[in-house]
Protein backbone atom coordinates (compact mmCIF):
# COMPACT_ATOMS: atom_id res chain seq x y z
CA UNK A 1 0.00 0.00 0.00
CA UNK A 2 2.91 2.34 0.77
CA UNK A 3 4.10 1.91 -2.80
CA UNK A 4 0.68 2.69 -4.31
CA UNK A 5 0.15 5.77 -2.15
CA UNK A 6 3.69 7.00 -2.76
CA UNK A 7 3.03 6.77 -6.50
CA UNK A 8 -0.29 8.65 -6.17
CA UNK A 9 1.40 11.31 -4.02
CA UNK A 10 4.08 11.68 -6.72
CA UNK A 11 1.39 12.09 -9.40
CA UNK A 12 -0.38 14.77 -7.32
CA UNK A 13 2.83 16.62 -6.49
CA UNK A 14 3.80 16.71 -10.15
CA UNK A 15 0.32 17.88 -11.16
CA UNK A 16 0.83 20.76 -8.75
CA UNK A 17 4.16 21.58 -10.41
CA UNK A 18 2.55 21.55 -13.88
CA UNK A 19 -0.59 23.54 -12.93
CA UNK A 20 1.35 26.20 -10.99
CA UNK A 21 4.08 26.52 -13.63
CA UNK A 22 6.79 25.66 -11.08
CA UNK A 23 8.03 23.05 -13.55
CA UNK A 24 9.18 25.89 -15.83
CA UNK A 25 12.61 27.30 -14.85
CA UNK A 26 11.99 30.60 -16.65
CA UNK A 27 8.93 31.20 -14.46
CA UNK A 28 10.89 30.34 -11.32
CA UNK A 29 13.68 32.76 -12.28
CA UNK A 30 11.10 35.48 -12.90
CA UNK A 31 9.67 34.79 -9.44
CA UNK A 32 13.17 35.27 -8.01
CA UNK A 33 13.86 38.40 -10.08
CA UNK A 34 12.54 41.01 -7.68
CA UNK A 35 14.39 43.84 -9.44
CA UNK A 36 13.32 42.92 -12.96
CA UNK A 37 10.52 40.86 -14.50
CA UNK A 38 9.09 39.86 -11.13
CA UNK A 39 6.30 37.27 -11.37
CA UNK A 40 4.78 36.99 -7.88
CA UNK A 41 2.41 34.12 -8.72
CA UNK A 42 4.64 31.39 -7.29
CA UNK A 43 4.35 33.07 -3.89
CA UNK A 44 0.70 31.97 -4.03
CA UNK A 45 1.86 28.43 -4.80
CA UNK A 46 4.17 28.36 -1.82
CA UNK A 47 1.60 29.91 0.53
CA UNK A 48 -1.16 27.56 -0.62
CA UNK A 49 1.10 24.52 -0.31
CA UNK A 50 2.20 25.49 3.21
CA UNK A 51 -1.33 26.24 4.46
CA UNK A 52 -2.74 23.02 2.95
CA UNK A 53 0.08 20.97 4.45
CA UNK A 54 -0.20 22.64 7.87
CA UNK A 55 -3.94 21.90 8.09
CA UNK A 56 -3.62 18.40 6.62
CA UNK A 57 -0.70 17.41 8.86
CA UNK A 58 -2.71 18.51 11.88
CA UNK A 59 -5.55 16.20 10.83
CA UNK A 60 -3.15 13.35 9.99
CA UNK A 61 -1.41 13.62 13.39
CA UNK A 62 -4.74 13.06 15.16
CA UNK A 63 -4.10 9.40 14.42
CA UNK A 64 -1.36 7.84 16.47
CA UNK A 65 0.26 6.38 13.36
CA UNK A 66 0.04 6.54 9.56
CA UNK A 67 -2.51 4.31 7.82
CA UNK A 68 0.06 1.98 6.25
CA UNK A 69 3.20 2.36 8.37
CA UNK A 70 4.23 1.86 11.98
CA UNK A 71 5.09 5.43 12.87
CA UNK A 72 5.37 8.99 11.58
CA UNK A 73 8.99 9.63 10.60
CA UNK A 74 9.53 13.25 11.44
CA UNK A 75 12.93 14.92 11.25
CA UNK A 76 14.76 14.76 14.56
CA UNK A 77 17.60 17.19 13.87
CA UNK A 78 17.31 20.42 15.83
CA UNK A 79 20.62 22.17 15.34
CA UNK A 80 20.76 25.35 13.32
CA UNK A 81 24.41 25.07 12.37
CA UNK A 82 26.83 26.02 9.62
CA UNK A 83 25.98 22.84 7.78
CA UNK A 84 22.29 23.75 7.53
CA UNK A 85 22.90 27.39 6.66
CA UNK A 86 25.82 26.69 4.31
CA UNK A 87 23.93 23.89 2.57
CA UNK A 88 20.85 26.05 2.11
CA UNK A 89 22.97 28.94 0.80
CA UNK A 90 24.68 26.71 -1.79
CA UNK A 91 21.34 25.20 -2.75
CA UNK A 92 19.86 28.65 -3.35
CA UNK A 93 22.73 29.70 -5.62
CA UNK A 94 22.22 26.61 -7.78
CA UNK A 95 18.46 27.12 -7.80
CA UNK A 96 18.83 30.72 -8.94
CA UNK A 97 21.40 29.91 -11.65
CA UNK A 98 19.02 27.72 -13.67
CA UNK A 99 15.62 27.87 -11.96
CA UNK A 100 15.40 24.14 -11.23
CA UNK A 101 15.03 22.68 -7.76
CA UNK A 102 14.92 18.86 -7.37
CA UNK A 103 11.16 18.22 -7.83
CA UNK A 104 10.63 20.27 -10.99
CA UNK A 105 13.94 19.03 -12.44
CA UNK A 106 12.93 15.38 -12.06
CA UNK A 107 9.41 16.04 -13.37
CA UNK A 108 10.88 17.94 -16.34
CA UNK A 109 12.74 14.79 -17.42
CA UNK A 110 9.34 13.75 -18.81
CA UNK A 111 9.36 16.70 -21.21
CA UNK A 112 12.42 15.21 -22.88
CA UNK A 113 14.43 18.37 -22.24
CA UNK A 114 18.16 17.68 -22.66
CA UNK A 115 18.85 20.45 -20.14
CA UNK A 116 16.79 18.63 -17.51
CA UNK A 117 18.81 15.43 -18.05
CA UNK A 118 22.13 17.26 -17.72
CA UNK A 119 20.93 19.10 -14.61
CA UNK A 120 19.59 15.95 -12.91
CA UNK A 121 22.80 14.06 -13.71
CA UNK A 122 24.88 16.80 -12.09
CA UNK A 123 22.44 17.00 -9.17
CA UNK A 124 22.86 13.27 -8.48
CA UNK A 125 26.63 13.73 -8.56
CA UNK A 126 26.36 16.61 -6.07
CA UNK A 127 24.13 14.51 -3.80
CA UNK A 128 26.51 11.58 -3.98
CA UNK A 129 29.42 13.84 -3.06
CA UNK A 130 27.58 15.30 -0.07
CA UNK A 131 26.51 11.85 1.15
CA UNK A 132 30.06 10.55 0.80
CA UNK A 133 31.30 13.42 2.95
CA UNK A 134 28.63 12.65 5.55
CA UNK A 135 29.49 9.00 6.03
CA UNK A 136 32.63 9.12 8.20
CA UNK A 137 31.08 11.56 10.67
CA UNK A 138 27.96 9.47 11.27
CA UNK A 139 28.82 6.22 13.04
CA UNK A 140 25.19 5.44 13.87
CA UNK A 141 22.45 5.18 11.26
CA UNK A 142 21.70 8.69 9.99
CA UNK A 143 18.27 10.01 10.94
CA UNK A 144 15.84 11.31 8.39
CA UNK A 145 16.64 14.98 8.46
CA UNK A 146 13.83 16.15 6.20
CA UNK B 1 -6.21 41.53 -20.70
CA UNK B 2 -3.04 41.60 -18.68
CA UNK B 3 -5.10 41.71 -15.51
CA UNK B 4 -7.12 38.67 -16.58
CA UNK B 5 -3.93 36.78 -17.37
CA UNK B 6 -2.42 37.79 -14.05
CA UNK B 7 -5.56 36.67 -12.19
CA UNK B 8 -5.56 33.34 -14.03
CA UNK B 9 -1.89 32.89 -13.33
CA UNK B 10 -2.44 33.57 -9.61
CA UNK B 11 -5.40 31.18 -9.54
CA UNK B 12 -3.46 28.42 -11.30
CA UNK B 13 -0.50 29.05 -9.00
CA UNK B 14 -2.75 28.74 -5.94
CA UNK B 15 -4.45 25.55 -7.17
CA UNK B 16 -1.03 24.10 -7.95
CA UNK B 17 0.09 24.90 -4.43
CA UNK B 18 -2.96 23.20 -2.92
CA UNK B 19 -2.22 20.08 -5.00
CA UNK B 20 1.38 20.02 -3.75
CA UNK B 21 0.08 20.38 -0.19
CA UNK B 22 -2.43 17.56 -0.68
CA UNK B 23 0.37 15.35 -1.95
CA UNK B 24 2.44 16.07 1.16
CA UNK B 25 -0.54 15.34 3.42
CA UNK B 26 -1.43 12.12 1.60
CA UNK B 27 2.15 10.90 1.90
CA UNK B 28 2.31 11.69 5.62
CA UNK B 29 -1.11 10.22 6.41
CA UNK B 30 -0.45 6.96 4.57
CA UNK B 31 3.31 6.33 4.81
CA UNK B 32 4.37 8.68 7.62
CA UNK B 33 7.00 10.34 5.45
CA UNK B 34 7.83 13.95 4.72
CA UNK B 35 7.51 14.81 1.01
CA UNK B 36 11.11 15.88 0.59
CA UNK B 37 12.15 15.37 -3.00
CA UNK B 38 15.88 15.83 -2.44
CA UNK B 39 15.70 13.25 0.36
CA UNK B 40 13.86 10.80 -1.89
CA UNK B 41 16.23 11.24 -4.81
CA UNK B 42 19.46 11.25 -2.79
CA UNK B 43 18.44 8.07 -0.93
CA UNK B 44 18.21 6.24 -4.23
CA UNK B 45 22.00 6.36 -4.04
CA UNK B 46 23.94 4.18 -1.57
CA UNK B 47 24.30 3.76 1.37
CA UNK B 48 20.84 2.39 2.07
CA UNK B 49 19.61 2.87 5.62
CA UNK B 50 16.04 1.54 5.39
CA UNK B 51 13.65 -0.55 3.31
CA UNK B 52 11.74 2.30 1.64
CA UNK B 53 13.64 2.14 -1.64
CA UNK B 54 10.67 0.94 -3.72
CA UNK B 55 8.30 3.50 -2.18
CA UNK B 56 10.75 6.27 -3.11
CA UNK B 57 11.01 4.94 -6.66
CA UNK B 58 7.19 4.90 -6.79
CA UNK B 59 6.96 8.56 -5.73
CA UNK B 60 9.55 9.60 -8.32
CA UNK B 61 7.78 7.52 -10.98
CA UNK B 62 4.61 9.46 -10.17
CA UNK B 63 6.53 12.71 -10.47
CA UNK B 64 7.67 11.78 -13.98
CA UNK B 65 4.36 10.19 -15.00
CA UNK B 66 2.14 13.26 -14.69
CA UNK B 67 3.77 15.33 -17.46
CA UNK B 68 3.76 12.21 -19.68
CA UNK B 69 0.04 11.64 -19.04
CA UNK B 70 -0.62 15.35 -19.59
CA UNK B 71 1.18 15.33 -22.94
CA UNK B 72 -0.59 12.15 -24.00
CA UNK B 73 -4.02 13.45 -22.99
CA UNK B 74 -3.69 16.94 -24.49
CA UNK B 75 -1.62 16.05 -27.54
CA UNK B 76 0.99 18.71 -26.82
CA UNK B 77 3.99 18.78 -24.54
CA UNK B 78 4.55 20.97 -21.52
CA UNK B 79 6.50 24.00 -22.62
CA UNK B 80 9.44 24.79 -20.40
CA UNK B 81 12.05 27.41 -21.02
CA UNK B 82 15.48 26.64 -19.62
CA UNK B 83 19.10 27.51 -20.29
CA UNK B 84 20.94 25.18 -22.64
CA UNK B 85 24.40 26.12 -21.37
CA UNK B 86 26.01 22.82 -20.41
CA UNK B 87 28.58 24.32 -17.96
CA UNK B 88 25.86 26.35 -16.24
CA UNK B 89 23.52 23.33 -15.99
CA UNK B 90 26.29 21.17 -14.54
CA UNK B 91 27.36 23.84 -12.04
CA UNK B 92 23.78 24.51 -10.95
CA UNK B 93 22.94 20.80 -10.66
CA UNK B 94 26.04 20.12 -8.54
CA UNK B 95 25.23 23.05 -6.22
CA UNK B 96 21.57 22.07 -5.88
CA UNK B 97 22.36 18.41 -5.20
CA UNK B 98 25.22 19.10 -2.80
CA UNK B 99 23.44 21.94 -0.99
CA UNK B 100 20.16 20.04 -0.59
CA UNK B 101 21.84 17.03 1.06
CA UNK B 102 24.14 19.21 3.17
CA UNK B 103 21.27 21.46 4.26
CA UNK B 104 18.99 18.50 4.94
CA UNK B 105 16.29 19.42 2.45
CA UNK B 106 15.09 21.52 -0.44
CA UNK B 107 12.12 23.61 -1.50
CA UNK B 108 9.71 20.75 -0.75
CA UNK B 109 11.11 19.28 2.47
CA UNK B 110 12.09 22.57 4.14
CA UNK B 111 10.05 25.11 2.13
CA UNK B 112 6.70 23.34 2.34
CA UNK B 113 6.66 20.43 4.81
CA UNK B 114 9.10 21.91 7.34
CA UNK B 115 7.52 25.37 7.43
CA UNK B 116 4.07 23.75 7.74
CA UNK B 117 5.38 22.08 10.92
CA UNK B 118 6.92 25.40 12.03
CA UNK B 119 10.34 23.73 12.20
CA UNK B 120 12.94 26.39 13.10
CA UNK B 121 15.55 24.60 10.97
CA UNK B 122 13.28 24.67 7.95
CA UNK B 123 12.33 28.31 8.42
CA UNK B 124 16.02 29.30 8.60
CA UNK B 125 16.96 27.11 5.61
CA UNK B 126 14.12 28.50 3.50
CA UNK B 127 14.97 32.12 4.30
CA UNK B 128 18.63 31.44 3.44
CA UNK B 129 18.03 29.66 0.12
CA UNK B 130 15.40 32.20 -0.97
CA UNK B 131 17.90 34.99 -0.21
CA UNK B 132 20.82 33.42 -2.08
CA UNK B 133 18.55 32.47 -5.01
CA UNK B 134 17.23 36.02 -5.31
CA UNK B 135 20.79 37.39 -5.02
CA UNK B 136 22.03 34.95 -7.70
CA UNK B 137 19.29 35.94 -10.16
CA UNK B 138 19.98 39.60 -9.42
CA UNK B 139 23.69 39.24 -10.13
CA UNK B 140 23.16 37.04 -13.19
CA UNK B 141 20.52 39.25 -14.79
CA UNK B 142 21.29 42.78 -13.64
CA UNK B 143 24.99 42.88 -12.82
CA UNK B 144 26.61 40.45 -15.26
CA UNK B 145 23.82 40.15 -17.80
CA UNK B 146 22.57 43.75 -17.43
Amino acid sequence: MQIIFSFVAGLLFSLGLVVSGLINPAKVQNFLDLAGTWDPSLAFTMAAAIVTTAIGYRLAFRNSRPLFADAFQLPTAKAIDIRLVGGAAVFGIGWGLIGFCPGPAVAALATGSTSAFIFVGAMLAGMFLARTLERPSSPSAPQTKI
Amino acid sequence: MDQILAANSALAATIGGVLIGLSAVLLMATTGRVAGISGFVSRLLPPYADDAFIARIAFIAGLVATPLIYSFATGHGIGISVSSSVPLLIAAGLLVGFGAVRGGGCTSGHGVCGIARLSPRSIVATLVFMATAVATVFIARHVIGG
